[in-house]
């Protein structure tokens, strides 16, 4: 009896005060602290709790270091506390962000009545702080202070970190200053009547109807097996960031997780887990089978969320994959639906890369397994755009693609945040609805990819530095880690900043990716032109020999 | 007999599955009244005249005017060398400096540059829908609250509300002072937060109102400035429809106070203007976040690269908004055509026998239908919206779904369509008055 009473009282301790929503973790700690002090839940919560938060408080500073995301579940007992749903690995993430709380915000948690004089800003505008001094971010920055030029600039930052493919951009030019002011400006270019009012006023929140059907044409022959997109399963967005994050606000809930296999694109911590407040449960993939998604290793990170008690809702999986280039085959993606299906889960396929494949290997569309397969397409949403296969990032064009209604209708709400521009929607629509241009670009793009991957690769070799296969995509995915004076993030970050400011190379080094393995860097060889390679090629020799003659 | 096996039922998440975003309301169910039967002057004169858009096009021909003038706004390659790789691949969030340049001025010309902007300090979004919500994301959090002054825009309950998980409570107006904001609604609305343990981040006010038509007078911009300080939480003025003041000495922008007094309290201060109303271009999607608040500024910099602006938007705006001659007559005549149109409405609804709240902004006015009403409910609003709806055929929007306390206003836009189309929508108020009028009349000599 007395037990019942306790735990229920302990219960009603970890309940946040009535009425008061949100407060979260912070509150569910303070609460029972408090409950302790007043001495109700008992010795139990007395010494499990400071416990647990010691134990929290190393494991916050070990993370500090960024040690790989396969730490061990923390020990039961803290399982035992009727606690948040919320597993502590993630609280430690929220604790880290009570920590890291503004100054003011702590004092009003001391002391009620401490308002200090400046405005409160969310957790989520602090969270950015951390993000600014990423390598990712550094690297961007030196390079926009001191960009390389062949001419003007020969000593300066190469950008090797930053996926714009600049090899076809020359073709969009030329079709846009042949068709671009009848495109935009609704007649014919001889015609003198302007008119432009069909593009000033309210458009549909997920795109005009004619650029869906000119997309879906254009998903259907950048695909190099046909496959048919239908539009009325679209919903347009301001780039495939804005759709991504779309559809985890409309698959999961503040505090569920996604399965993410590593490597992954450095965006994805923001893209989709800052504003939704969601969390990504790694998946590591191997070198040793060239970084492939294997379902037995998908598995054991699903059941290892479970077991500490985090919801995972579905898997992303970007393919051709961001950093390594490589494909998923057809029979992992079926085997990856069967595994969706039986724990019932959403799966998310980033395909934005599928016009930009060069490899030997076949590029199969979660579109076209699921043409094949009748059943259990409402788990299924596809993300695509136009930033990297069409080379206009600037345009700013996301597509979902969707086979769950109440995901498309929810997705066309939320897109009115993130409508794409007018007129950008309607010079797109000319531009794609030209196939002959279309087709050429595709074939051009492909061919121009090929040769300069081939050309880089070839080039890394030649410093015994190997890349992984990749069949799509920007990038050379490169073992350096014989580069690395210690075998870890910190020795990989150590190059990274002697590529950075010696070499003058801005790389993404594998850590920012999530990688598991140390030593691996993302290379785009889309921004250089042919006697370019050369240049970075005598650079990173140079950092090499250095290397090698200090060990 | 075929044996069902029962899949399970792949879930979504509550932000899909909520009612938040309000597309059920009124609001949008004339809407969808309206895009089912849309009048036309030739092919459908009978259709429901669309009054529940707030969108300009009484000067959308000087904007068309000076593209056709001005072709290199919208041609590619004939500019600089490299132009046009650095615009089509440019996805920096700062966005191009050219256009932050033009915007900032052109804010500048519209309040006379009784405040100066720096374009540093302006953020680009596509659209003030997501600029509402993107300050949202970063002053609140979760189960947070802002405080706004009612009646307000049928939108917010969606761009501020619905994924960022944060409240609205209202301020509540009423006609006794014609709706202006007074330190008593200010702090009882902040007491109402306090008594549900709910935190207060921000009070958001639109200057000038939707859809009251009418700017917030300095007085109570500084009693508001002055509660936001004391309480120590943020104010987000929203300023849309800063060019469309009829006049421009109406206008005061919370920007020019600011600037007054040197700034002092500044850092608490964001403001959100777009030119979907002003310069009656909605479907470009531009909008903006101006803060005198540093790490604002970062912040929404960064996320704003959920919505940026397209690179060929930016360049074809920036070369218009910079062209000082065009804004410069732009804003004028704009505001001219502008309070000729409200004069024309209000004339025809006071020979109607109609009241408006006196107005002096806005593509709107707010119109009092009280009177009318069986019941002085929400439920009586209603059911004299119906009939508008769907016998007068009219679309305007009920008082209720801007969560006006007052039953029986209704909010009546005027700018969205032409002088003809505007005359027929009169006729048929007039009608509806005049049958109205003789129905109580037979009932009263009836009894």
């Amino acid at each position: 009896m007395t037990q019942n009473r306790s735990s229920r009282q302990s219960e009603e301790d970890n309940k946040p005060y009535p009425g008061r929503r949100g407060g979260g973790t912070a509150m569910r700690v303070i609460v029972p602290l408090q409950g302790v002090v007043q001495g109700r839940g008992g010795l139990f919560l007395g010494s499990v709790i400071p416990c647990a938060l010691f134990y929290f408080l190393q494991l916050y500073f070990k993370r500090r270091h960024r040690t790989p995301s396969n730490s061990p579940p923390p020990s039961s007992s803290s399982d035992a506390t009727s606690s948040p749903p919320c597993s502590p690995s993630t609280s430690t993430d929220k604790l880290t962000e009570v920590f890291l709380l503004p100054r003011s915000l702590s004092r009003i948690l001391l002391s009620p009545r401490g308002a200090s004089t400046v405005p409160y800003l969310s957790s989520r505008a602090n969270s950015i702080v951390k993000a600014e001094n990423s390598p990712y971010i550094l690297g961007l920055r030196k390079v926009a202070e001191d960009s390389y030029h062949r001419i003007d600039n020969p000593n300066g930052v190469i950008q090797l970190g930053l996926a714009e493919n600049k090899l076809s951009l020359d073709l969009v030019q030329d079709w846009l200053v042949e068709n671009a002011s009848g495109a935009i400006l609704g007649g014919q270019e001889d015609c003198r009547e302007f008119n432009i009012s069909g593009m000033t006023g309210y458009q549909p929140y997920d795109g005009l109807a004619e650029l869906k059907v000119a997309i879906a044409g254009f998903m259907s022959q950048v695909m190099e097996n046909p496959v048919l997109f239908k539009p009325s399963l679209m919903a347009l967005t301001t780039g495939a960031t804005a759709a991504l994050e779309i559809l985890s606000f409309c698959l999961a809930d503040s505090g569920n997780a996604f399965l993410v296999p590593t490597p992954h694109s450095p965006g994805f911590d923001s893209d989709i887990k800052w504003r939704t407040g969601l969390e990504m449960v790694p998946v590591p993939c191997r070198s040793t089978d060239n970084f492939s998604l294997n379902i037995t290793v998908l598995d054991q990170a699903f059941k290892q969320a479970k077991k500490r008690g985090q919801k995972v809702r579905g898997i992303i999986i970007t393919n051709p994959s961001n950093p390594v280039g490589n494909l998923l085959n057809r029979e992992t993606l079926y085997n990856l639906l069967d595994f969706a299906r039986e724990k019932n889960l959403h799966i998310i396929s980033n395909e934005i890369f599928s016009g930009s494949t060069y490899g030997d290997e076949e590029f199969v569309s979660m579109a076209e397994v699921l043409e094949t397969e009748n059943v259990d397409k409402d788990r299924v949403h596809i993300v695509y755009g136009l930033s990297k296969d069409l080379s206009v990032p600037g345009f700013r064009v996301g597509v979902i693609y969707s086979y769950n209604e109440k995901v498309l209708a929810a997705s066309r709400k939320l897109a009115r945040s993130c409508i794409i521009s007018a007129p950008t929607q309607l010079l797109l629509t000319s531009m794609l609805l030209d196939t002959r241009f279309v087709q050429k670009f595709i074939e051009i793009n492909r061919s121009r990819l090929r040769k300069m991957h081939d050309m880089f690769v070839a080039g890394l070799k030649q410093l015994g530095i190997n890349c992984s296969r990749s069949s799509g995509g920007f990038y050379c995915w490169a073992d350096m880690s014989k580069l690395i004076r210690s075998y870890s993030e910190k020795g990989e970050l150590e190059l990274w900043d002697r590529l950075l400011n010696v070499s003058k190379i801005n790389v993404t080094p594998g850590s920012c990716c999530h990688c598991i393995e140390p030593g691996w860097f993302r290379f785009c060889f889309t921004t250089l032109t042919e006697i370019d390679i050369p240049v970075v090629i005598e650079r990173i020799r140079r950092i090499s020999e250095a290397t090698k003659s200090h060990s | 007999m075929a044996i069902e096996i029962e899949q399970p039922c792949v879930e979504l998440s509550n932000v899909a599955v909520s009612e938040t975003h309000g597309e059920d309301s009124p609001y949008f169910a004339g809407w969808k009244a309206y895009d089912e039967n849309p009048y036309d002057e030739l092919t459908n004169p009978s259709g429901v005249i669309q009054m529940g858009l707030a969108e300009n096009q009484v000067s959308f021909d000087m904007v068309e005017k000076y593209l056709e003038q001005h072709p290199e706004a919208s041609t590619w390659g004939k500019g600089a060398p490299g132009w046009f790789r650095e615009n089509a691949l440019f996805q920096d969030y700062h966005g191009l400096k050219s256009f932050r340049t033009a915007m900032a001025s052109f804010m500048q010309q519209i309040r006379g540059g009784r405040a100066k902007f720096d374009p540093d300090r302006v953020v680009l979004t596509a659209g003030a829908t997501a600029a509402n919500e993107l300050l949202t994301f970063i002053l609140a959090n979760p189960g947070d609250a802002l405080l706004v002054p009612t009646p307000y825009y049928p939108g917010f309950d969606r761009d501020l509300c619905w994924r960022t998980g944060v409240k609205i409570i209202p301020i509540h107006c009423d006609s006794s002072n014609n709706f202006q904001i007074t330190p008593k609604a200010l702090e009882a609305a902040y007491q109402q937060a306090v008594s549900t343990y709910t935190k207060v981040r921000a009070v958001l006010i639109t200057n000038p109102s939707n859809p009251l038509g009418a700017t917030i007078q300095r007085s109570v911009l500084e009693d508001i400035l002055e509660f936001v300080t004391r309480k120590n939480i943020h104010l987000v003025s929203d300023e849309i429809y800063s060019g469309s003041a009829f006049s421009a000495d109406e206008f005061v922008s919370v920007a020019e106070i600011l600037e007054a007094r040197d700034y002092k309290d500044a850092e608490r201060v964001h403001i959100v203007y777009s030119l979907s109303k002003d310069l009656g271009l909605p479907g470009f999607r531009v909008g903006t976040i101006y803060s005198y608040n540093d790490r604002v500024v970062t912040t929404a910099r960064r996320m704003s690269s959920f919505t940026l602006i397209s690179s060929q938007t930016q360049h074809l705006l920036a070369t218009m908004l910079s062209d000082e001659e065009f804004t410069e007559n732009y804003i004028k005549t704009n505001r001219e055509r502008l309070r000729k149109r409200y004069e024309m409405i209000i004339d025809g609804l006071t020979s109607s026998g109609i009241e408006c709240l006196k107005g002096n902004a806005g593509l709107f006015c707010w119109m009092n239908l009280s009177p009318l009403l069986e019941k002085p409910t929400r439920e009586g609003e209603l059911e004299l919206w119906n009939p508008i709806l769907h016998e007068v055929r009219l679309n305007i929007s009920p008082g209720s779904s801007c969560h006006c306390s007052e039953p029986g206003w209704f909010r009546v836009c005027f700018a969205n369509m032409s002088e003809q189309t505007l005359e027929v929508a009169l006729d048929r108020i007039r009608n509806f008055m005049h049958e109205r009028a003789s129905v109580n009349r037979s009932l009263f000599s009836n009894r």
